[in-house]
């Protein structure tokens, strides 16, 4: 049995079989879980994302050596890494390389690195990271990481599991069309150019700003043949209460450490801003809902399956086969007569 | 509802100085392709190193590849720390190339299987599996 003061003690084996646990969605997970919960809310969740071979776990690497070596007038504070990376959808099997990337941190009891599968989750994240998560906010950890899989476009669930979210994109990935396109970039609280010591960076970080500079009007004076011209900006309905942060596009080479002060900072900055605007509280209540939401479903899901014989679920999918029935009348069926 | 089989992780690495990492990769990558979780932690790793991330992922085995000839001075290190961790459960294996001696004293002292060149990988994930249970 896995106990909740060992946990809170700082015990690594425990919460490390506890992040077992949770991964394998046990009853014993869960329960500890369920104890631990009044324990979270206290860190400081960063995730971190952006294409395959950009330089992430590389990144956090160094940033993690940033927390425990910080500037002469801050404390060191404690890291876990949560770093995920994709399972096989043909064995159900992984490589989980990033640790690799993460060798200064080792020997070091402030740091806690812990590789997950994806296990078939198709966001960037698994199912059970938030759990990890929270499995690590209520054991102290004050920064806490979050490295999703390489991700493309649409791999957007970080946003709403983090509170500040790094991009990182690199020279050579794609023009300025790229950059407006919806998705990714949109969820940036901070963008990174890393390996920025490659020809382009320039470009790149100007199709940054461009896309910027169109998401997030600022008031503008020019000139317009002739003539001066003022546009205001817009003010935003979807949030007002975060309307004013504007990512910075900080540049950085995560081998030799260049920039990542100067991210560091950024990413305290925009943690002062959440506090000062409200806008951590909103994200915490976003968060909280979208997983309420998730786990509402995974239940009624698992309860409904429990509810309904196999037989007779082959049988609506045999008369579905045979087109006797609309997908949507087989549904109908499946549910009549289930309460959940 | 058909739960995701609890998988098993394993951690492999390679302790000490020698960089032929060709083997630990073959064997990392058949592994994944019999549906284990994989840790690959790579080249030039100290058995501090080793212990440490097998009890941050908490991972079932622990996969050493040593090709230097530094066997005798880094395997039992590893199993020392393994077992002041409380992870005495761990099943450890290793690969490369280990004289029969070597490889008798070794088993003693708690490796689970040792593996020489021209092993094959069906090999490996078999005993894996029968260890693990």
């Amino acid at each position: 049995m896995i106990s909740v003061d060992d946990i809170l003690a700082g015990d690594r084996l425990a919460l490390s079989r506890l992040l077992s646990q949770i991964e394998n969605d046990t009853p014993e997970g869960r329960a500890v879980l369920n104890k631990l919960y009044p324990h979270t809310g206290k860190a400081h969740l960063v995730g971190v994302t952006g294409a395959p071979g950009t330089g992430k776990s590389s990144l956090v690497n160094r940033l993690a050596h940033y927390y425990r070596h910080p500037p002469e007038d801050q404390r060191p504070k404690s890291v876990a890494i949560v770093a995920v990376d994709p399972t096989s959808p043909f064995s159900g099997g992984a490589i989980l390389g990033d640790r690799v990337r993460m060798r200064d941190l080792s020997g070091d009891a402030g740091v806690f690195i812990r590789s997950m599968a994806s296990r078939g989750s198709l966001g960037g994240l698994a199912i059970s990271t938030s759990g990890l998560v929270q499995a690590f906010d209520a054991a102290g950890f004050e920064i806490v990481f979050i490295e999703t899989v390489g991700a493309g476009q649409a791999e957007v669930d970080i946003a709403r599991l983090a509170h500040t979210t790094l991009v990182i994109d690199v020279p050579g990935l794609g023009d300025d069309i790229q950059a407006i396109k919806a998705g990714i970039l949109e969820i940036a609280d901070i963008l990174v150019v890393n390996k920025a010591d490659r020809p382009g960076a320039e470009h790149t970080e100007r199709a940054l700003r461009g896309m910027l500079d169109l998401a997030h009007p600022v008031r503008r004076v020019f000139h317009h043949h002739g003539r001066l011209e003022v546009v205001s900006a817009p003010t935003t309905e979807a949030s007002p209460k975060e309307s004013f942060w504007s990512p910075p596009i900080q540049q950085t080479i995560a081998t030799d450490g260049t920039g990542v002060s100067e991210l560091g900072a950024s990413i305290a900055r925009h943690y002062q801003y959440l506090k000062k605007s409200g806008g951590l509280e909103l994200r915490e209540r976003a968060r909280l809902q979208s997983e309420l939401d998730d786990l509402l479903q995974a239940t009624l899901l698992n309860r409904w399956q429990e509810a309904v014989p196999a037989d007779k679920y082959q049988k609506v999918l045999a008369d579905l086969v045979r087109r006797r029935m609309s997908p949507r009348q087989a549904v109908n069926e499946l549910l009549d007569g289930v309460s959940l | 509802m058909r739960k995701a089989a609890q998988k098993i992780r394993v951690l492999i690495a390679k302790p000490g100085l020698d960089g032929h990492d060709r083997g630990a990769k073959v064997v990392a990558r058949a592994l994944r392709d019999a549906g284990m979780e994989v840790i690959y932690a790579g080249l030039r790793q100290t058995p501090e190193m080793i212990a440490e991330a097998a009890l941050q992922e908490d991972v079932d085995v622990v996969g050493l590849s040593i090709l230097s000839g530094a066997h005798n001075a880094l395997v039992p290190r590893v199993l020392e720390l393994l077992h002041a961790n409380g992870q005495e459960n761990v099943k450890v294996f290793l690969g490369g190339i280990i004289p029969d001696d070597d490889a008798d004293e070794l088993k003693e002292i708690g490796v689970t299987e040792i593996y020489g060149p021209g092993t094959l990988t069906t090999t490996i994930v078999t005993q894996i599996r029968e260890a693990i249970v």
